[in-house]
């Protein structure tokens, strides 16, 4: 049997993700994670004195908060075979990342181990995000200075 | 290439240790003995599975009555970075040792070479057989254990577990090694890391498909062909590629897989198990146990292995497979 | 208040289901999907559209990971418009960091009181 040939048998033996279910999974629980991340910023914004457009930050790490506990105890990983995107994308999947590397690697001490490996699975958000956003304001700060568009 | 043993070197004993989720296995009580901490009381994963190889060459010597001194070699491998749980093994062990490495085939590889060196006369007693451990081999090929990663539906779970063999002279009633085929590395193209079945079906398709013309026989000529850890999917595309051959239905249930059938029918595991200690825990236990008591009289072991690493992955290699066959006769 | 929570919980959903086709149907690893989502939430902030989604949805736009470009975007144009270009550099964190300090600090602490464990239930 040819490559060609053991590749069609493998496309129709092999089961394909079920995309409408896991995108509900995914809608599901990615929107109760937010709405939770609404209540708590309330809970910041009525009980601390936090505005609406600072409250994002004390709840960010909350939620961080919450997803350490939850990797800890072994949940987050159940609740990703699950929901998929729906845990992975909110910041809380950024937090596990980050924890779940932590943890793993805390058999080969705190400076090479922790220290080191941390941001294994996080780092590329970090590094992405900073390098579009160093180039998006470079854009944006050559378009003002030429006078194609205002701050 | 085939290798037909002239002097039939014999399994004389087996054994297989695993961790605490193996308890769940459908062959659970073919083990010898299941540990109930998954560290096996020791700090790290990696020092954790040492202790596993220890414990079953351990029950592996007290089971055949042979002592340390009497073993000529220890033949074995896993799946961690440069096999260290067992070398370490093999440092408590002090017995002349060659690591082998041919990722989940190296439970059949590891018996095939100590089948040599019994054929070659250079061996009374050599320990053959493989290890692997969930929370060590995951952290290496995958992602931490913590992390919450969707794994698709072919997906395989790495076991905890070691099974060794004891081979040694040809013994009257023990089951003994009639022939063996060493694999062709086998690249069909998959690239997906977690679907390793699919992989690694076209290795074991051709190694085995290799072993019958070369001994001119027949897949019923077997009472069983067990493959190591080819998985559900990885099972059922082994059969599609043997029944394109024309091989009858009939003809291909001869064939089992041991990460198909060690979780049973359980969801969570997604496609069964994988792991060297997979492959290694079936063989050496239940199927050596089935000829033991003379429900198999011929047998095909069929390990196979994925042979890549973290790094060829991330490079966008395609996964390279092997398998190794030994046929066993009683 | 109600509508906030609604309102939350459709849009941060939905950015989930984006992030979801990406793996399901692009077929990427979840550190790809990622990645991607924070250029586009650094894109989005870029033509001053981020702000928008924050206003309307909350939580709902703050919390998925695509808000980590926004506010690095948003700090290196605030800092940009005060001091031109050094500021492009200078002020990427000033808005950003406690959600990379919190995953610092209680990575750090997870580390301290946690086992990775590889069970199944």
């Amino acid at each position: 049997m040819n490559e060609q040939r053991y590749q069609t048998i493998e496309q129709q033996i092999s089961p394909k993700p079920p995309v409408a279910m896991n995108m509900l999974k995914a809608f599901l629980v990615g929107g109760v994670i937010c709405a939770i991340g609404q209540a708590i910023s309330y809970f910041y914004i009525i009980f601390f004195d936090f505005t609406e457009q600072t409250a994002g930050n004390p709840t960010v790490a909350t939620i961080i908060f919450i997803a350490m506990l939850l990797t800890g105890f072994g949940l987050y990983r159940k609740l990703g075979q699950f929901a998929g995107a729906g845990s992975a994308v909110p910041v809380s999947g950024f937090g596990n990342a980050v924890i779940s590397a932590a943890i793993e690697s805390r058999t080969e001490g705190f400076v090479l181990g922790v220290g080191s490996n941390m941001f294994k699975l996080a780092g590329s958000v970090i590094l992405f995000g900073v390098v579009s956003a160093f180039f998006v304001a470079l854009i944006k700060l050559i378009l003002v200075t030429i006078g194609v568009v205002s701050w | 290439m085939v290798i037909v043993f002239e002097r039939k070197p014999a399994i004389l004993a087996c054994a297989a240790v695993t961790g605490p989720l193996e308890k769940r296995s459908v062959f659970k009580s073919y083990f010898d003995s299941i540990m109930d901490d998954e560290r096996f009381q020791e700090n790290t994963n990696e020092k954790g599975q040492m202790v596993l190889v220890q414990e079953a060459c351990q029950v592996l010597l007290k089971k055949a009555d042979v002592k340390n001194l009497d073993i000529d070699y220890f033949l074995s491998g896993d799946l961690v970075n440069q096999m260290t749980p067992t070398s370490f093994a093999a440092r408590e062990l002090a017995v002349s040792f060659i690591g082998l490495f041919a990722a989940c085939a190296t439970a059949v590889s590891s018996v095939i070479i100590a089948g040599l060196l019994t054929e070659l006369g250079a061996s009374n007693f050599a320990i053959a057989g493989a290890s692997s451990h969930h929370n060590a081999t995951e952290r290496q090929f995958r992602y931490p254990v913590d992390y919450g990663a969707q794994k698709p539906a072919t997906a395989q779970w790495t076991v905890t577990a070691a099974g060794f063999a004891l081979v040694g002279k040809y013994h009257e009633g023990m089951p003994y090694m009639a022939a063996a085929t060493v694999g062709k590395v086998v690249d069909y193209g998959q690239e997906n890391p977690l679907h390793m079945g699919g992989a690694m079906a076209p290795a074991a398709y051709s190694t085995i498909t290799t072993h019958l013309k070369k001994r001119n026989q027949k897949i019923s000529d077997y009472d069983v062909i067990f493959t190591g850890d080819l998985g559900k999917i990885g099972l059922k595309l082994l059969k599609a590629m043997l029944a394109e051959d024309g091989i009858k239905s009939e003809e291909l249930d001869i064939l089992r897989d041991g990460g198909d059938e060690y979780f049973g029918e359980d969801e969570r595991f997604q496609a069964g198990a994988s792991g060297a200690g997979c492959s290694a825990s079936v063989f050496y236990s239940y199927v050596d146990l089935q000829m033991r008591t003379g429900r198999y009289k011929k047998v095909l072991l069929v390990a196979t292995g994925a042979l890549l690493s973290p790094l060829s992955y991330q490079q966008g290699e395609t996964i390279p497979c092997i398998a190794h066959a030994v046929e066993l006769t009683v | 208040m109600i509508y906030s929570f609604i309102f939350a919980f459709i849009v941060g959903g939905l950015i989930c289901v984006i992030g979801q086709l990406l793996m399901d149907v692009g077929k990427l690893t979840p550190g790809h999907t990622l990645s991607i989502l924070v250029v586009v939430g650094a894109v989005l902030d870029g033509f001053g559209l981020y702000e928008y989604l924050i206003d309307f949805a909350g939580a709902g736009a703050t919390v998925p990971i695509t808000s980590f470009g926004n506010s690095l975007t948003h700090g290196a144009l605030a800092e940009a418009e005060k001091h031109g270009w050094i500021g492009v550099l200078t002020g990427m964190f000033e808005v950003t960091s406690s959600g990379i300090s919190a995953a610092i600090v209680f990575g750090f602490i997870g580390a301290l009181l946690f086992k990775p464990k590889g069970t199944i239930d």
